[in-house]
């Protein structure tokens, strides 16, 4: 009776899949909506990983911190007013897109790269703003293995996060120089971890910076080194869904923001001051229209006109949450490297706000 | 008579409300989700089936790799469940009907041990119980010359080093060269986690199906064999146990049915199966829809499977009985 | 011979290859036993036990609006008291006049354990007291029940069990706030508390599901009929992963945009269509085991057909199916688990982020073995429950006291 009642049920879906396969791909209709949806929540949602110290993490007393966290801080920020008005999703690297995709969460700020596959319409189909740090993947191995480059690796398991560039980049890499590994893939990142300090394989590969992060938090971080080889190119970028430019402006303008008053020098600190002298010195038309003083750049983005303001106000310009996170000012201690503004020689770049 | 009243006419008026409010259902979810999925761009397609995967897979016994494409990727997933699946099977069927064979031991002691085995297998999450054999067990196996050595079987954190046929036939155990194990036959501790924990857990719930078919068994029958002077486990193993089987196996069937779908847990400690291809394929391709409806059909044709053979064993055992 | 040296003797010596097997076993027994306790007390941390004891048990739930989850525990310890003490004294079950009969000298002892657990666990002492105040109180009303719960007139007594939905919506608004409550958003709640929500919010919701489905697939109506089997066979083919999977990755394509429900939400109608399912099969071999003459008898008494299944045919099948539903909420409340997967912190997705922490590295076996004792002890109590159920239900047990 069961069996026969489950081949009846395995024909409608058999059919399901055929009529799927001769539905064709068509062009859809914009939709908008998702910045309306949010003043209407009153609070912003924001997709983050939550284990990764530097980036997004939760500390003792349930807070999160980190540079992706303040990227979100700083949408809603630049929304409300308040940049305590985010609620946070802890995504795995697996269930990130589909997250974004299906409307869970409104901006996903989860040390995400930005790639041809994800950004087309006929890939994942998201919506990047400029990327907010600049990495490359790296490998982790403990020291006393006595592995230097990724020739020592041939025959190892290596425990790589599923779902991630850098488990096609690690294949990629391998490919090229003909070195077989065993990929040992894990969900979260927190059971990558713990399969390579309990031994289990004897590299860990990822984003150089969350190898970084995490070896801080390690037992004894001195114990294990970053490869010199750098496997890719790792642009980590916030991400909206396509189909909402309004949204995906506001944000990439958003962002914008923190590197221009960077390159302007207006921190946390300066800003009321800056904010008052510009509204003072009519001639200052470059900071009064980036400060909102003049000029309806809010009201074209559909945000409130002194969204900058609120925005540095909470959480500063590019360079000081690059410092308070990632920087000399964070466990993390890494280099500015290519993360420097582009008059150092860096590439963080804001196109010019007028 | 009101039309409420009347018996012929109610049953179809129920049938056509109940199926109206299906249909409406169905339409409004489908037309959502052609809508929403319009909007991202992600109308279904099979087409990127085909494409190359990208990622490797740690082992396989259907050769695989990262140029090859998804659907290749996805049967490499599809095989190694098959594969952990059967060995589950078989492994789970004999520690089960030994335990549920030894639930009726002479033995006070035995007894109560089996008893105990299965009141916590049942009462302990499944998943709690995998990532226990994987990160507490398993990782916790010493590596090198120190591994676990038992005849035939090396137990290391490398790896579980069998003994088997070499080259030319050759019966071969495990040897170490330069601190290194090699052994004809390898399994990753991932494999021998999942496998262990599926054993383990199912077994627990096969005893009590086996217990309960010998319990049904008359208990003059094993008087009667006793008489005739056959042994305990002659009795069990020529008398009884045949008998018990009209009743064992189609409980048996729901058994192996839960093991298949258990498999899917070997997410949880790296055990690349079909859910995990298939989760990773989801993040690589975004064809969440596609991917859903794949594993669903391949889950119900794995259970499908399983039920027709189970089925025909039940009509086998069946006739045997006469 | 001493009565117990010849049990012994009869039960572990009584044939020489028994004799050897007993002593193989008890030598293993011993080994094990010494080799786990001296891991247990000398090797083992448990001091990341002790340190996230909060988290485990409530998750991110606020600690200011902790008292609420407080008052909900008392509450329930009062239920619990009460409906044993109800269970215990309903004088149909045991007219031998014992307050403590022998199954509940287990049940007692079993709380007396449990009693132990938060010192042993090291925890604050205002956690231990108020443990023990709310221990006392179940004991107390479960005695107080007992002993006087015959008494009450029937009429009040009928009404008890309508408290159990009531008891429900209180706690619902005391764990998520509203009517002047601080709200508390379901992303806050975690732990043990998430466990049991998402457990209970299944367990409660599957029922009425799974006995129309059940009461669907015997219908004479083909309509009903397969759209039930269709529908049960499908969610037993697949595995809850992929459904919880397809729950967390769908359903908002499914549904018009932000529509879909939150996501603890999302996993706990998962969760209660997948019972559903399994449920509606206990309850079909029950509703299988009532003659079709009870229909009949009931319809020629003059009850009409929707009357003689919720009064006649029902209670009977029920009863039946009991054991195997109790099964299936075990399971449940085990399945539970897999919510970790799709990144909720329930209890093990809990332990998760507290063996990332940095100063918890590493401590899996601590974490796991409290978890699987945690659970162990959850389901234990379930199937002793239903099987007390199971005899103050059984009919043999009321035809030979009443």
């Amino acid at each position: 009776m069961r069996s026969r009642a489950r081949s009846w049920l395995a024909l409608p879906l058999l059919l399901a899949l055929g009529l799927a396969g001769c539905a064709s791909d068509s062009g859809g209709g914009v939709q908008s909506g998702k910045m309306a949806t949010i003043k209407a929540r009153g609070k912003l949602i924001c997709g983050v990983d939550g284990s990764l110290p530097g980036f997004s993490f939760v500390g003792p007393d349930g807070s999160y911190s980190g540079l992706d966290v303040d990227v979100c801080k700083a949408m809603a920020a630049a929304l409300f007013g308040d940049p305590t008005k985010v609620e946070y999703r802890n995504l795995n690297s697996s269930e990130r897109f589909a997250a974004l995709a299906s409307g869970e969460v409104d901006l996903l700020s989860r040390n995400t790269t930005m790639t041809l596959s994800r950004d087309a319409a006929g890939g994942n189909g998201l919506s990047f703003a400029p990327p907010t740090f600049y990495d490359g993947q790296g490998v982790m191995a403990p020291i006393a293995s006595g592995i230097k480059t990724l020739k020592d690796l041939a025959g190892k398991p290596i425990c790589v996060e599923s779902g991630t560039t850098t488990e096609l980049n690690l294949a990629d890499r391998m490919r090229e120089q003909s070195i077989p590994y065993t990929p040992l893939k894990f969900q979260t990142g927190d059971q990558t971890y713990a399969a390579y300090l309990q031994g289990r394989c004897v590299a860990v590969t990822s984003d150089r910076s969350q190898l970084a992060g995490k070896r801080s938090s390690f037992p004894n971080p001195d114990a294990h080194s970053l490869l010199p080889d750098v496997m890719s190119k790792e642009p980590l970028t916030p991400a909206t869904v396509n189909g909402d430019p309004v949204w995906a402006d506001a944000v990439r303008w958003t962002v914008n923001a923190l590197f221009q008053a960077e390159e302007l020098g207006i921190s946390k600190a300066s800003i009321a001051a800056k904010l008052a002298e510009a509204k003072a010195n009519p001639n200052q038309a470059d900071l009064r229209r980036f400060l909102g003083v003049e000029g309806e750049f809010g009201k074209q983005l559909g945000l409130p006109a002194d969204f900058v303001p609120k925005i540095i106000g909470a959480v500063g310009h590019y360079g000081e949450i690059f410092d308070r996170n990632v920087g000399p000012g964070s466990r993390l201690k890494l280099d500015r490297g290519v993360n420097k503004q582009w008059k150092d020689g860096g590439l963080i770049y804001s196109p010019p706000f007028r | 008579m009101p039309w409420w009243r009347n018996r012929v006419v109610l049953p179809w008026v129920i049938q056509a409300a109940v199926a109206l409010t299906v249909l409406v259902l169905i339409a409004f979810l489908l037309g959502n989700l052609i809508r929403n999925l319009t909007a991202a761009g992600l109308l279904l397609s099979w087409n990127w089936l085909g494409q190359p995967a990208g990622f490797d897979i740690a082992e396989t016994l259907l050769p695989f790799d990262a140029s090859q494409p998804y659907w290749r990727g996805l049967a490499a997933g599809l095989v190694n469940t098959l594969r952990v699946v059967l060995a589950g099977l078989v492994g789970s069927t004999l520690l089960g009907t030994l335990l549920g064979m030894a639930s009726f031991s002479s033995n006070g002691l035995l007894r109560g041990l089996t008893r105990a085995y299965v009141e916590i297998v049942r009462n302990i999450p499944l998943l709690l119980q995998l990532v226990f054999w994987y990160f507490v067990v398993f990782l916790s196996l010493p590596n090198g010359t120190a591994a676990i050595q038992l005849p035939g079987v090396v137990l290391a954190k490398s790896g579980l080093y069998l003994a088997w046929f070499g080259e030319g036939l050759r019966w071969l155990g495990p040897y170490l060269v330069n601190g290194v194990w090699q052994a004809p036959l390898r399994l990753s501790v991932e494999f021998g986690a999942l496998l262990t924990g599926l054993v383990a857990y199912s077994a627990a719930f096969i005893a009590e199906v086996v217990r309960g078919g010998i319990a049904a068994v008359a208990k003059g029958q094993w008087e009667a064999a006793s008489s005739l002077g056959l042994s305990w486990f002659q009795t069990l193993r020529q008398v009884v146990l045949p008998q018990a089987l009209r009743v064992i196996v189609p409980g048996l069937n729901t058994q192996y049915i839960s093991l298949a779908k258990n498999s899917a847990l070997a997410v949880a400690v790296g055990y690349t199966d079909l859910y995990s291809v298939a989760e990773t394929t989801l993040n690589q391709t975004g064809r969440a829809v596609e991917v859903v409806l794949l594993l669903l059909a391949a889950y119900l044709v794995l259970d499908l499977f399983i039920s027709l053979v189970m089925n025909g064993l039940n009509r086998l055992v069946q006739i045997r009985e006469r | 011979m001493n009565p117990l040296l010849r049990r012994l003797r009869q039960d572990l010596f009584a044939t020489p290859a028994d004799s050897l097997l007993s002593i193989a076993l008890l030598a293993i027994l011993a080994s094990g036993s010494t080799a786990f306790l001296h891991w247990a007390f000398s090797r083992a941390q448990w001091a990341v036990i002790q340190a996230n004891s909060t988290l485990f048990a409530l998750g991110r739930y606020p600690i200011e609006q902790q008292w609420r989850l407080w008052l909900l525990t008392a509450l329930l310890a009062a239920a619990a008291g009460i409906g044993w003490g109800m269970l215990r004294s309903h004088p149909r079950t045991d007219r031998s006049g014992r307050l403590w009969p022998a199954n509940d000298r287990i049940a007692a002892l079993l709380l007396l354990l449990s009693l132990a657990l938060p010192w042993a666990l090291g925890l604050a002492l205002p956690i231990q007291l108020r443990w023990w105040a709310l221990s006392g109180l179940l004991l107390l009303l479960r005695w107080l029940a007992g002993r006087f719960g015959p008494g009450l007139p029937p009429a009040l007594k009928r009404l008890l069990p309508l408290g159990l939905p009531l008891l429900y919506l209180i706690g619902m608004l005391l764990i998520g706030g509203g009517l002047g409550l601080a709200p508390v958003p379901p992303s806050e709640w975690g732990g043990l508390l998430l466990t049991l929500l998402q457990a209970s919010f299944a367990i409660l919701l599957c029922f009425p599901l799974g006995v129309l489905l059940a009461l669907g697939r015997r219908s004479d109506l083909p309509l009903l009929r397969w759209g039930s089997v269709i529908y049960i066979e499908f969610i037993r083919g697949a595995p809850l992963i992929t459904l919880l999977f397809l729950g967390q990755n769908m359903l908002g394509f499914l549904l018009p945009g932000g529509m879909a429900p939150e996501r603890v939400w999302r996993a706990a109608w998962v969760l209660t269509l997948f019972a559903a399912a399994y449920l509606a099969e206990a309850v079909r071999s029950g509703l299988a085991a009532v003659p079709r003459g009870q229909v009949e008898a009931a319809r020629s008494l003059g009850l009409s057909l929707p009357q003689a299944f919720s009064t006649v045919v029902l209670p009977q099948a029920l009863r039946v199916a009991l054991p195997s539903m109790v099964g299936q909420f075990i399971s449940l409340l085990q399945d539970t688990t897999l919510l970790s997967l799709i990144g909720l912190m329930e209890l093990l997705g809990t332990a998760r982020t507290v063996m990332a922490n940095p100063a918890f590295l590493g401590k899996n076996a601590e974490v796991y073995l409290t978890l699987a004792v945690l659970f162990w002890c959850c389901c234990a109590a379930l199937g002793l429950g239903s099987r007390a159920l199971e005899r103050r239900l059984d009919p043999a047990a009321v035809v030979r006291s009443g």
